[in-house]
């Protein structure tokens, strides 16, 4: 299929631009392969410049005169939230761009995405795909321990463990071609003493294949593994080789933990009797069951925010009505005991949802940012999301093809905000403490546009799998080759932030909560005093920065000056 | 025993050591020394203050004959041992302590953690003793501040006896009785005069260029004659005559005539009323002129605003008692529009439903929410907003307005001084919203007494309106963090003091009330204190020159709970590193660094003069010995500094100028030895102790989110305000200022430089 196919009219003059924030500006439309520009063609004036798939959904309105079309409007409701008007003059161009939209921002063939066509105008310094190899990152995440190596050969990661004695880590390639776990990377980490055989046993014991593996290990030895739910078919009763693994990570402590992010009867749990251990906590994000219901509560609430006329009352009601800030609350709260366990009682922690996928992860990562201080610098954050997300097997693809604004009734039941949610709490945590983190803002809200469309392979498709089947590695740029160009990351970089080595344990009560109105309402009401503030609290910090280097210069100077008149006096 | 003595031997040891909580400096205990007539009121020879009724006093003696503790130099009332602290979020493990009631507070001291809880009697909104528990009698006690606390006493008949005497002690009868007439700084940071003269009405005017040839002052309220909860200078249209002033204030509720209150610089003026006495059908022609004599002293247009606060069917309402609102077919080229502000019984209940909002036991999030909506109290805020900032963009296009609601002293308040917030970037300085509020409600009247329950009243008088003017302030600067020069901390500090009368400034409801009860001579004043702490209400990203006016976002999105005023005291909820905080740090040591470096950079220049002028001199002297250093010569700097030495020493060839070549005398102004040098430079500290991690001060005063952290400009470690109460010019600054420094620094620099 080629492009020139669905681009009837691919360009148009006359076209109107509307949209919330701006005057009306008249311009020239263009449709290519995958963008919309719209140029007025004036100095200074708005231009448009639009990814095809940044389009969730287009709404048509025809004008019609006496039954005849004239034209019309096609409104475009993107996934960056932005929501933009076309009024166009002529009935057959009204339909033709109405039509390229709908089908370019709704093509299913992900090797037509625009990042198989982009090529960087800059030359690659680090490329994104290779720099966080999960080789690399996992022997970063063991080298908390006191003795520790990463022995290539032997694929093993030797780890003293402070409570447990002695336990050990290994790289498995058991899932080198994915028959083991489709949704799985290549390289895992397990337990060394437990063997391929028992990986695979686990795995048939749970759901997707997604048997226990090593999320993260803390300072004090404590482990946090994540998996899927054990499988909830009638007759296996039990898996010896899945409780194998659960408690070699046991070793010498008395207990673990076992957290169950989606909440009771909606996930199945491990019995208690093969797992006497183990203690089973309930912490679900919410009251709902698939990740689409976490898409269903996202709708409501960006619903809520694009109705700036309501009444104070009825904006309230209605935010409370979406559960949006319920979710974030829940999800923050379950990350916190699990970091409360990991850190204060020092006890392995297993945390699942049903596939996974989605709770599962928010919890696990949301624990790493609390703990870790590496996970609050902008190149650690990259590392979590590649290696929580990414090749833990989220599937962006799936859960980002619709956001908000398509109605229910037209979204698969794979689709999702999982992530949204995630970058939601980061953002609450970011405004518990505002200096703890080296990204600002702007990073988050970056990454909430290329999670939904963007130029770089980093969020196509599902899984490892598929990425892999693509080439997306070699045939695309990764996100994080662009953003880590010095000259880009300088601008997503927090001036007030003081690296703080300390876990950060936020507030969890309702009112400590805060809409995240720079992403929410950007489009709808203007967000120019939370930029401003940012850019004087960069220059106040500049200037204390700039002031004191003068002042020791100065000091330096001035002693000097003084030894050298000390010497004329003695000269004299 | 001379209690006087003993009393003044604990007023010597308290000053010397003591380091206590923040509130204790804020809310200083009165001396108990402070003259009192009235000999015969002495409990165990002890002055008791005057709000203590003889009643109290004879029954403290009756209950105790055992001698008296005391606390911190405060009388102890009672003491009672072994008593639970429980607040909201610690309920699973509350704090052991005890408990001292004292003439003025309410202290709570935890033994183990060094922590003081200090209640003022005057922040106590209400007293509850709730049911017998298996541990104690819990008593609930909630403050205009909105913290709540509740303390388990052992024993029920402890407990009975607290909760009477607080009863009696939390609320006076008379206005005489407040706690200004008593309070007497801690030390003496300012005279009783201080502050009462800052903002003088007729100053905010002339500011405004009034009067002029279009407004005038009518001096007809000289005594009071026409409106007695007035100022007594009141500006009205040059072309009002006598007897439209006269007639107009008679036909308005309570005399309160048409008056300006703000006038903008495009001649588009504020003025605030009181509704008229209408009824159904009657009017006045003066009331008429009066209005019609506004509108003309504004040419751009030929129309005005007639602004109602209040909802239609409020206004309709008092039409059957014979008040109302202006008809518009009576009064020529007005437009009259109703705006909807709830009454003060609304607003009192939605502030309690707030109270209980965040009070929830175990909050849920949609709890919260459901009953923050429920409270309405969000709502209230914004149709505030809304009614100003549609005055202030009607003005800001040049229409004029009259404002009224009923009788033109709660709602007409909020609105004209929010209005005149939003148009004169003046008020959002530290100065110029002192001014607004001395004009907008002292000189023109609110009910402070009543509405925020100063005295024992009606409970149906009290209602949070000066709150929800500070908190409208709030929505202002959290939506504009460049156009305040104040911060949070300023708006905090007047919530707590127009409650706590520590200070006069707040006390009675007009300007005749305060005339009457002397309260400048008799009391302190608010704004003398806060000149003595302006450096901790700025707001460090402060641009003065952005817009003039500023128009607030009014959609409901935009409107926030208020989380440091109504859940201040529950520390566990609010950001834990607070940015606010943080940047004013960074801004005062930007201060410091600047001066330092200025003092370096003089310092500097004059050792280079001094060195070119000796070497010019040893070169004369010794021309064929000495050479001078090549590598001075190669600097830049060097050079055109000597330039401007030989300028500046031009009356070097002066008769009295000693041309011998000394090196002493030269020493006399300009010689600082190595020695000196390296103690200038060490008065000031480069580098600031970092907020983060900081738990307690050195005196092991612990720290919350709320207590002010100072640090000291020379070592640049980190203090509580009691351990940073002195200030002294440091050595190697060159303005000179007193800055503040730790009591160990402070000795130091006394010693170098006498």
């Amino acid at each position: 299929m080629e492009f020139a196919d669905l681009i009837k009219t691919p360009k148009l003059d006359g076209v109107f631009l509307h949209d919330h924030l701006h005057a009306k500006v008249e311009g020239t439309l263009c449709i290519t392969g995958h963008h919309l520009l719209l140029s007025a063609r004036q100095e200074n004036s708005q231009e448009l410049w639009l990814l095809h798939k940044n389009i969730d959904c287009v709404e048509k309105k025809p004008y019609t005169v006496q039954n005849m079309v004239m034209g019309g409007i096609i409104t475009l409701k993107c996934k960056d939230l932005r929501i933009i008007s076309l009024e166009i003059k002529y009935a057959k161009e009204y339909y033709n761009v109405a039509a390229s939209l709908e089908a370019l921002s709704s093509l299913h063939n992900p090797e037509l995405e625009y990042p198989f066509f982009y090529r960087p105008m800059y030359t690659i310094l680090e490329d994104g795909f290779t720099m966080f190899r999960p080789e690399l990152e996992f022997a970063k995440l063991i080298s908390g321990a006191a003795c520790n190596q990463l022995n290539g050969n032997e694929n093993s990661v030797g780890v003293t463990n402070n409570t447990t004695g002695s336990c050990e880590w290994r790289i498995t390639t058991v899932n080198k071609d994915f028959s083991v776990c489709p949704t799985y990377g290549t390289v895992l980490i397990v337990p060394k003493s437990v063997t391929d055989e028992q990986i695979v046993q686990s795995a048939a014991f749970r759901d997707g294949g997604r048997f226990p593996v090593l999320s993260y290990r803390h300072e004090n030895g404590a482990t946090l593994m994540r998996s899927a739910q054990p499988l909830p078919i009638q007759g296996i009763k039990r898996c010896r080789a899945d409780e194998a693994i659960l408690n070699v990570v046991l070793g010498r402590s008395k207990k673990g933990f076992i957290v169950d992010t989606w909440g009771k009867g909606k996930s199945n749990t491990e019995t208690d009797q093969h797992y006497s251990q183990w203690k089973k906590v309930n912490r679900a994000i919410g009251n709902i069951s698939t990740p689409s219901a976490i898409l269903d509560s996202y709708a409501k609430l960006i619903e809520a925010c694009n109705d700036t006329t309501c009444s104070a009352d009825k904006w309230l009601s209605r935010l409370e009505a979406s559960g949006w800030l319920s979710l974030v609350l829940n999800s923050l709260n379950a990350a916190c005991v699990v970091a409360q366990c990991l850190d204060q009682e020092g006890s392995p922690v297993l945390v699942h949802g049903s596939k996974g996928l989605d709770s599962t992860l928010i919890v696990t990562s949301l624990v790493q940012i609390i703990l870790n201080p590496d996970c609050r610098t902008a190149r650690g954050l990259q590392a979590l999301i590649e290696r929580e997300w990414i090749q833990a097997g989220h599937p962006f693809a799936s859960r980002h093809r619709y956001a908000c604004y398509t109605p229910a009734q037209n979204r698969p039941k794979n689709s999702g905000a999982t992530f949204v949610l995630f970058l939601d709490c980061i953002y609450q945590l970011y405004t518990q403490f505002p200096c703890s983190f080296e990204f600002s803002m702007h990073l988050l809200i970056l990454l909430y546009e290329h999670s939904y469309f963007s130029q770089y392979g980093t969020f196509l498709c599902d899984s490892e799998r598929e990425r892999h089947e693509l080439g997306v590695q070699t045939r695309t740029t990764s996100l994080w080759s662009y953003l880590n160009r010095p000259d880009v990351l300088k601008n997503m970089l927090n001036p007030l932030y003081e690296p703080n080595p300390s876990v950060i344990w936020p507030s969890v009560a309702p009112i400590s909560l805060e809409l995240w109105s720079e992403l929410y309402l950007r489009w709808t009401i203007e967000q120019k005093n939370s930029s401003k503030m940012l850019q004087q609290i960069q220059e106040l910090v500049t200037q204390e920065k700039e002031l004191r280097a003068k002042a020791i210069r100065l000091r330096k100077q001035a002693s000097d000056l003084s030894n050298e008149m000390d010497d004329l006096l003695i000269a004299e | 025993m001379d209690f006087t003595k003993f009393m003044n031997k604990f007023n010597e040891i308290e000053r010397t050591l003591s380091p206590t909580s923040s509130l204790r400096l804020t809310f200083d205990n009165i001396s108990p020394e402070s003259e009192e007539p009235d000999a015969n009121k002495r409990l165990w020879g002890v002055p008791v203050p005057p709000f203590v009724s003889d009643k109290v006093v004879s029954w403290i003696e009756e209950e105790f004959n055992e001698p008296p503790i005391y606390y911190n130099g405060n009388a102890v009332i009672r003491k009672v041992e072994n008593v639970r602290m429980i607040d909201r979020y610690n309920a699973k493990n509350p704090t052991v302590g005890t408990l001292y009631l004292t003439a003025t507070h309410l202290i709570f001291v935890e033994p183990d953690s060094n922590k003081e809880t200090w209640i003022l009697h005057m922040h106590i909104a209400n007293i509850e003793k709730l049911p017998l528990s298996t541990t104690g009698s819990p008593l609930l006690i909630r403050c205009k501040t909105f913290l709540s606390v509740t303390f388990v006493i052992p024993k029920d008949s402890e407990c009975h006896d607290v909760y009477t005497s607080l009863m009696k002690l939390y609320q006076p009868v008379s206005i005489n009785k407040l706690y200004c007439f008593n309070y007497q700084p801690a030390k003496d940071d300012f005279p009783k005069s201080s502050g009462w003269d800052f903002f003088k009405l007729e100053n905010e005017f002339r500011r405004l260029r009034v009067p002029n040839d279009i407004w005038t002052l009518c001096t007809l309220n000289m005594n009071y004659e026409l409106c007695d909860t007035y100022p007594r200078q009141i500006y009205v249209p040059q072309e009002a005559n006598t007897a439209m002033l006269i007639g107009s204030s008679r036909f308005r509720s309570k005399g309160r005539l048409p008056a300006l209150t703000y006038l903008h610089s495009n001649k588009a003026s504020i003025c605030r009323c009181s509704q008229p006495l209408s009824g159904f059908s009657a009017r006045c022609l003066e009331d008429e002129q009066m209005l019609e004599a506004i509108r003309k002293t504004n040419p751009n247009t030929d129309y005005m605003y007639v602004v109602d606060t209040r909802p239609r069917i409020n206004a309709m309402a008092n039409r059957a008692a014979g008040k109302g609102y202006e008809n518009e077919a009576f009064y020529e080229n007005i437009k009259f529009h109703f705006l909807g502000i709830e009454n003060i019984h609304v607003q009192r209940t939605s502030l309690q439903k707030l109270i209980e909002a965040c009070e929830q036991k175990t909050p849920t999030m949609s709890g919260f929410l459901n009953s923050l909506e429920s409270s309405g109290w969000l709502k209230n805020i914004r149709s505030i907003l809304d009614t100003s900032s549609f005055i202030a963009s009607a003005v800001d296009k040049g229409v004029s307005v009259v404002v009224h609601c009923s009788d033109g002293w709660d709602r007409t308040a909020q609105v004209c001084s929010l209005a005149a917030l939003m148009l004169d970037p003046y008020y959002r300085t530290i100065k110029g919203f002192q001014a607004l509020i001395e004009k907008d409600w002292l000189a023109f009247g609110h009910k402070f007494s009543e509405r925020c329950g100063h005295v024992q009243t009606d409970q149906r008088e009290v209602s949070p309106i000066f709150t929800q003017f500070l908190d409208c302030t709030w929505q202002l600067m959290t939506q504009r963090s460049d156009a305040f020069e104040f911060n949070e901390r300023f708006l905090l500090i007047l919530h707590d003091h127009v409650h706590s009368c520590q200070f006069g400034t707040f006390v009675g409801n007009c300007e005749k009330d305060r005339l009457d009860l002397k309260l400048s001579e008799r009391t302190f004043s608010l704004w003398g204190f806060m000149a003595n702490h302006l450096n901790e209400y700025i707001n460090p990203l402060y641009k003065p020159d952005v817009d003039k006016t500023i128009k607030p976002n009014l959609q409901p999105q935009c409107i926030k709970f208020w989380r440091g005023m109504f859940s201040r005291f529950e520390s566990g909820v609010h950001p834990r590193e607070p940015l606010s905080d943080l940047l004013l740090v960074s801004k005062d040591h930007c201060t410091s660094l600047e001066d330092h470096v200025q003092h370096l950079t003089k310092r500097i220049a004059s050792f280079k003069n001094y060195i070119s002028k000796s070497a010019k001199k040893l070169q004369d002297a010794t021309a064929k010995t000495y050479k001078e250093p090549a590598s001075e010569i190669n600097d830049n700097k060097y050079n055109y500094d000597r330039k401007m030495s030989e300028l500046s020493s031009a009356d070097d060839d002066h008769p009295l100028k000693p041309t011998e070549m000394s090196f002493a005398n030269l020493s006399l102004n300009e010689r600082i030895d190595s020695a000196s040098i390296k103690e200038e430079i060490n008065s000031v500290a480069v580098d600031w102790k970092s907020m983060r991690n900081v738990t307690a001060c050195s005196c092991s005063t612990p720290f919350d989110q709320f207590s002010k952290k100072t640090h000291c400009w020379k070592c640049g470690d980190i203090f509580c305000e009691r351990c940073i109460d002195k200030s002294i010019p440091l050595p190697g600054q060159d303005s000179g200022k007193p800055v503040p420094v730790c009591r160990t620094c402070f000795r130091l620099v006394q010693k170098t430089s006498p």
